[in-house]
């Protein structure tokens, strides 16, 4: 422990001195540790801080960190373009021949995620600093969130295998920390260590990679590794590359929610909404594909693997969105849209359209972060409550939340300019343009998208517009409906105090630091497309050229005419579904109703998502219970019962039986002591003679 | 000085030692009399050291009286223990685990 600690002081200690200044990466060590410092502060400080000042110190380190983040952009822009890549660190333990070291390692592909990270993350504290002011657990809440900006850049920054395994776990441990935030809730600690559970899976299969990786090319160091995947001299059984290839992806799906390992995401909406806006929808389950986008040669080179990733992306694209059709709880619907779109990124990300899916997880931490900072301030109206078949008609009474609430639906619909339309269609054309099997997985993200239209615009309609629901009146005349304070999953009463929500709900309308961060993710949601039109602008294609340049499919660019005819059938596409969700929601009123009990069946087996926490009850869960009942019934009670008791026993009877020989005179076995050494050295006295 | 006279009077105060401890009654007199054989024990270990010129057997000799320090501390504590319990100072009267009915009315 002293041994791995004092590298790291003396590290800091120079730091300090200014003995190393000229450390090439000083902007990138603050970005890392500011987040840091501020989980410690908020950590070490939480009986000194009042809310107040927690809230500001947790949102301005995370402010400092976005500043950094910009400084590092602003170095990487000052050096060639060829040349954009940093890598600093130090050892701090030798073992077996290994170097472990601490090395941050940032290009433009990891400044680019991290600016997404500290930006939308910094929004989400100051929405946070207004949304959870009457809770009870505010400190340790900001805290909880610095640390996670931190895990999340740990994984981002790494300069190898091992620091990015261990900001992967970092990152599961934060989001089962918030996501059970409210830990008298059993429905949040069991949906908290469901996401733990499913997490550490991914975390597992990554180590297993990083070993593999050790074990063929013998560095843990990432951009070395990423130097050698291609090399035609290094000798690595094709078996192993797809091995590792594999377990990525495996890593990539836990963290990213993907079928079969995505269970985990909808029931992680437990969690505080802010929370879901930004780990659950943002910036963590973006991870999957930063990891695929960072690691691409070793996915590249199993065709096998590539495959397999983008069949399941579209799987999953494809079960969340027709899941996300029928849901009634507003937070799922969002999760399911999320997972759904993830899908989109990690299928393109396999396609090999890494700077289009960049360029979507982009746009996508944009606009899903404004829809559930709008659904919390929808939420936060009704009184906790989020069931959309009680909610209707707030257009008038959250003017504001409207307006944002549709901005984000129609960019995650696709809706011609805004920021969705570019990305999604862009990964679409990308794929496209691979052909071959690509071409299935591209028609499967059409269909895709005409049901992302149709339920994000359905969320819409069943919220804002209708009969006003009475909460919606209440608002209209200036009371916030507080309700009695129960759990949405359970109806389980709560009171107020730590470990439940607070008392009081906050809405954008009233809260000026809501406002300021759901406008300016609104801003970015229209506009942040712009960067990357076809034949236009090219801004993200240009800026991570040089990461993937080494990529075999670098080449296979779809043509300009062909990307804007992508695009225009995505606007077809896009209309069409926002159309469908207005006619059966706004002019036929109930027509879904009537669908649902035509086909209860169909409606069922959406609603219970294809019943996969169905299946995996039955197979995992069910079993290792029956398997303790038995443990606990035959293998505790008999064999070891048997054991322990029968060992007693034994001691007990054979006790009874020699308890008969003794008389119980101490001064007779003295007597015999002596008498029978006396006899014993007169026999050698007489022998001797 | 002829080692005989160092031996006789090491096995007398053995067997004084022997004697007491299988003729009194009372615990405190038989660690007593434990103590004069193990001390008999030592002067013979000493007298032969001192007669083969080496340290090897006043070595032992302190080794025992260790043992027989350690072994003060437990008899005694023995007694202690016995005297808080209202248990009889009487080494004769203390066969309790022979007879089960008379441990569990002593407890």
């Amino acid at each position: 422990m002293i041994t791995a600690i004092t590298p790291i002081l003396a590290h800091a200690a120079d730091f300090a001195e200014g003995a190393r200044p000229e450390d090439p990466a000083m902007w990138g060590w603050i970005l890392l540790l500011t987040p840091l410092v501020g989980a410690l502060i908020l950590g070490l400080g939480h009986r000194i801080w009042s809310e107040r000042v927690a809230g500001l110190i947790g949102t301005a380190a995370i402010f400092l960190a976005f500043g950094a983040a910009l400084a590092c952009l602003a170095q990487l822009l000052g050096m060639d373009a060829e040349e954009r890549h940093v890598l600093s660190g130090f050892t701090y333990a030798q073992a077996f021949g290994v170097d472990f070291r601490f090395d941050i390692y940032y290009d433009q592909l990891a400044v680019m995620m991290a600016l997404i990270v500290t930006g939308v993350s910094a929004l989400i504290h100051l929405y946070s600093m207004a949304y959870m002011k009457s809770d009870r657990g505010y400190t340790r809440f900001f805290g909880y969130l610095n640390f996670f900006v931190f895990s999340m850049l740990l994984l981002v920054l790494a300069g190898n295998m091992l620091l990015l395994v261990i900001g992967w776990g970092f990152v599961g441990a934060a989001s089962y920390l918030l996501i059970s935030f409210w830990y008298r809730r059993s429905s949040a600690t069991r949906a908290g260590a469901k996401a733990f559970v499913m997490n550490v899976i991914g975390d597992v299969a990554l180590v297993i990679a990083a070993y593999l990786l050790w074990h063929e090319l013998h560095t843990l160091t990432i951009p070395t590794l990423l130097a050698n995947a291609d090399d035609p001299f290094t000798v690595m059984p094709t078996a192993t590359f797809t091995a590792v290839a594999l377990l990525l992806l495996v890593g990539a799906f836990a963290k990213s929610a993907q079928v079969p390992l995505h269970t985990w995401l909808p029931d992680a909406m437990e969690g505080p909404t802010p929370v879901s806006a930004l780990i659950h929808a943002a910036t963590m389950v973006t991870a999957g594909v930063y990891l695929i986008c960072r690691m691409h040669p070793f996915i590249e080179i199993s065709d096998a693997a590539s495959m397999t990733a983008a069949a399941l992306g579209t799987a999953t694209l494809l079960i969340a969105a027709t899941t996300a059709l029928v849901q009634t709880d507003l937070k799922r619907i969002i999760a399911y849209s999320t997972m759904s779109q993830i899908g989109y990124m990690i299928a393109g990300a396999a396609a090999a359209a890494y700077s289009a899916s960049m360029f979507h997880l982009m746009t996508h931490a944009f606009f899903k972060a404004l829809l559930f900072m709008s659904a919390g301030s929808v939420i936060a109206a009704m009184g906790g409550i989020q069931d959309v078949r009680r909610m209707g008609g707030f257009k008038k009474a959250m003017p504001f939340t409207y307006i944002v609430f549709v901005i984000g639906a129609l960019t995650l619909a696709g809706f011609p300019l805004l920021s969705g339309f570019w990305s999604k269609d862009e990964i679409i054309s990308y794929t496209l343009h691979r052909g071959g099997a690509f071409t299935i997985i591209a028609a499967g993200m059409y269909i895709g998208a005409i049901l992302t239209a149709f339920y994000s615009l359905r969320a819409v309609f069943l919220v804002f517009h209708g009969d006003p629901a009475p909460e919606a009146k209440e608002l209209e005349g200036g009371h916030i409906a507080h309700g009695d304070h129960t759990n949405p999953a359970t109806g389980e009463h709560e009171d107020t105090e730590v470990g439940f929500p607070g008392a009081d709900h906050h809405i954008a309308e009233r809260e000026g630091e809501m406002k300021v961060a759901m406008g300016t993710l609104a801003f970015l949601a229209i506009v942040a497309g712009f960067v990357q039109i076809p034949g236009v602008t090219h801004v993200i294609e240009k800026w991570l050229e040089p990461v993937f340049e080494d990529s075999r499919y670098a080449d296979s660019i779809p043509s300009v005419s062909a990307q804007w005819i992508g695009l225009g059938v995505g606007a077809v596409i896009a209309i069409t579904g926002i159309a469908i969700a207005y006619w059966a929601y706004m002019k036929n009123r109930g027509v879904t109703e009537r669908w649902t009990e035509r086909f209860p069946r169909a409606n069922a087996f959406l609603l219970n998502a294809w019943y996969f926490d169905w299946l995996y009850d039955r197979v995992f869960v069910r079993p290792v219970a029956a398997f303790a009942v038995f443990c606990n019934k035959v293998i505790e009670r008999f064999v070891v019962d048997g054991i322990v008791v029968g060992t007693t026993t034994l001691v007990k009877d054979g006790a009874e039986r020699v308890r008969a020989a003794q008389s119980g005179l101490a001064r007779a076995y003295a007597l015999s002591i002596i008498g029978g050494t006396v006899v014993i050295a007169l026999y050698f006295v007489v022998v001797g003679k | 000085m002829n080692i005989s006279w160092y031996i006789a009077l090491s096995a007398v105060l053995f067997s004084i030692g022997a004697g007491g401890l299988v003729a009194r009654r009372s615990p405190l007199v038989m660690l007593l009399c434990l103590e004069l054989m193990l001390n008999g024990a030592n002067l013979s270990l000493v007298a032969f050291a001192r007669m083969h010129g080496d340290g090897g057997g006043q070595i032992f000799a302190l080794v025992v009286m260790v043992v027989a320090a350690c072994e003060v501390v437990v008899g005694l504590g023995l007694i202690v223990a016995l005297y808080r319990n209202r248990l009889p100072i009487d080494i004769d009267e203390l066969d309790h685990l022979k007879d089960p009915q008379k441990a569990d009315s002593a407890l």
